[in-house]
């Protein structure tokens, strides 16, 4: 089986369980982790890729964990006539997939970076930020 | 011997098409080499821009009128309410307001997804709006309601009319506080996690005119892509001048314009609905002002660089919202647009939420029309007040 991208989304308990050991130890998967990020609200996001026999027992085993999971089909494109670069969402990004460039001022997405947290979504004035799916 | 101009003799090199007009940022590359002297020989007109939020926003709306005839009381633009204390066809619609279903905060951080900002780009890009009405009914006005579906060009007039735009200097907002806040200025993290700022900067209008000595009722502008007017100073027109506890000169601060134009010449490029998460809605404006290089100190004011201009850094956890004095220094905005600067010795990241990027277009977009003789500039009936004049803010009791 080739390996299939998921997202998955932590409350704060759970981001202190050793979740990924037990990916491994009892459903025999290989992982992979594409992204992994924690919010100053200590909830986690985690996005793996995964391939094994045991693949939706391993997600079953998840979901009885509490952890919400998510196949990684949507994409974060940005509208480019909407964005000023203002660059409000640069500070705010956390993989650095919206940066500024300098000295010219201008807004850049790196799509490659992005982990698809939506935080640009909700911040950016403009609404230029878009999610597909 | 120094420079004098007057404002018929620079028009009268745009209508010939001998005006030499630049933007403020190439000014400060012109003088850092030319210097000051050479710059104010060369130059007739620096023209400035900024496309920042700009919440005193608001339209002037004529319906043209239904049969049987109606008295505004209430209306509504795609569920956004505008005002009606007007006359009888006229309704006034704020940049800020919002549906009377929206959750507002209530879903906190609401989103504020669509506001009057958002109608006025509607509004201005010719999309169709929905139109709700509701009156008492009077012998000469007996309608009592109205729906229906109209565009910018099925009503009388749009004049859009902003009581308070382009702001001469910001805060440089900062959270010292231990959670994120949802401001004007952006979603603020926790601990001084990031620090947001707001004008163009070398390139903002009222930077570089810091005494008004050539800004006032009547200027001719660049207003959301369209030409408009200073029409008075804004409201909460504070002058004043900003200095470190050195005494050392920082820039200016506190002026604001009342600014007005006719929406239908308008376009949605440079009037842009906007929604701050947790804050409210508005509406991003795009705005240029030229000034006449009239004498060398007007030229000497345009030209002073990012480098010499500072923002003051404020607490939006609890100095601003409490009006508590704040102690966190000035920031330049060379600093600020570098992407990193240090406060309480913590080095964050910063962003802007206006757009340096489209500060410049306006910018050069106002040099074209005035290059290509379409722009003349207009003397202003009267200068606006400045820090001289020393008005001081109130403060509300209660
Ligand atoms: S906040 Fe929105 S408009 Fe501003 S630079 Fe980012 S994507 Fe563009
Ligand atoms: S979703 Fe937006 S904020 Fe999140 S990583 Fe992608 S670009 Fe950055």
């Amino acid at each position: 089986m080739s390996p299939k991208k998921i997202v998955l989304r932590f409350t704060k308990t759970l981001s202190e369980k050793p979740i990924i050991y037990y990916l491994v130890k009892d459903y025999d998967l290989v992982v992979n982790i594409v992204k992994a990020n924690i919010n100053p609200h200590k909830e986690g996001m985690l996005i793996l890729e995964l391939s094994g026999e045991k693949y939706e027992q391993g997600l079953d085993y998840l979901r009885s964990q509490g952890v919400t999971v998510q196949p990684l089909t949507q994409e974060i494109i940005r509208n480019e006539e909407r964005c000023s670069s203002c660059g409000a969402c640069t500070a705010i990004c956390p993989s650095g997939a919206l940066y500024m460039e300098r000295p010219n001022m201008e807004v850049k997405f790196d799509g490659d970076k992005c982990i698809v947290c939506q935080l640009c979504l909700k911040t950016c004035p403009l609404r230029a930020m878009e999610v597909r799916f | 011997m120094s420079i004098e101009r007057t404002y018929a003799e620079i028009n009268s090199k745009i209508k010939s098409g001998k005006v030499v007009v630049v933007t403020a940022e190439e000014l400060v590359t012109m003088v850092k080499d030319k210097g000051i002297t050479a710059a104010a020989k060369e130059v007739d007109v620096v023209t400035t821009g900024t496309f920042g939020p700009m919440c005193s926003s608001g339209v002037f709306l004529n319906f043209g009128h239904s049969a049987p005839r109606m008295k505004i009381q209430k209306a509504w633009l795609n569920k956004v309410p505008a005002y009606g204390g007007i006359a009888a066809a006229d309704v006034f619609l704020g940049a800020t307001e919002m549906p009377e279903d929206d959750p507002l905060n209530s879903s906190y951080p609401g989103e504020f997804r669509y506001g009057g900002g958002h109608v006025i780009e509607d509004l201005v890009a010719r999309k169709p709006i929905k139109y709700k009405a509701i009156a008492y009914g009077t012998d000469c006005y007996p309608r009592k309601e109205i729906e229906t579906e109209i565009t910018l060009d099925d009503i009388n007039e749009a004049i859009l009319m902003n009581p308070r735009n382009a702001y001469q200097n910001y805060n440089c907002a900062v959270n010292l506080s231990s959670r994120t806040i949802y401001t004007y200025m952006g979603l603020l993290k926790p601990n001084l996690g990031n620090a947001h700022y707001s004008t163009a900067g070398q390139l903002s209008p009222l930077l570089k005119d810091p005494d008004f000595r050539t800004i006032g009722v009547g200027t001719r502008i660049f207003l959301g892509g369209g030409i408009g007017y200073v029409v008075w100073n804004g409201t909460q027109h504070f002058p004043d001048r900003l200095y470190d506890k050195n005494g050392k000169y920082l820039g200016p601060s506190g002026g604001t314009l009342s600014v007005l134009g006719d929406l239908k010449q308008m376009n949605p490029q440079w009037l842009r609905g906007t929604s701050f998460l947790g804050y409210g809605a508005t509406l991003t404006v795009g705005i240029g002002v030229p000034i006449p290089v009239l004498n060398e100190e007007i030229i000497r004011y345009a030209a002073v660089p990012d480098e010499e201009l500072y923002a003051p850094i404020m607490d939006y956890s609890d100095a601003y919202p409490n009006r508590k004095p704040c102690d966190l220094g000035f920031v330049s905005y060379a600093e600020l647009k570098s992407g990193k600067i240090t406060v309480n010795g913590k080095e964050i990241p910063t962003a802007s939420m206006s757009s340096y990027k489209k500060a410049r277009e306006v910018a050069g977009i106002l040099k074209q029309w005035i290059q290509k003789g379409d722009f003349l500039l207009s003397q202003p009936a009267q200068l606006l007040p400045n820090a001289d004049d020393g008005i001081k803010a109130k403060v509300l009791k209660g």
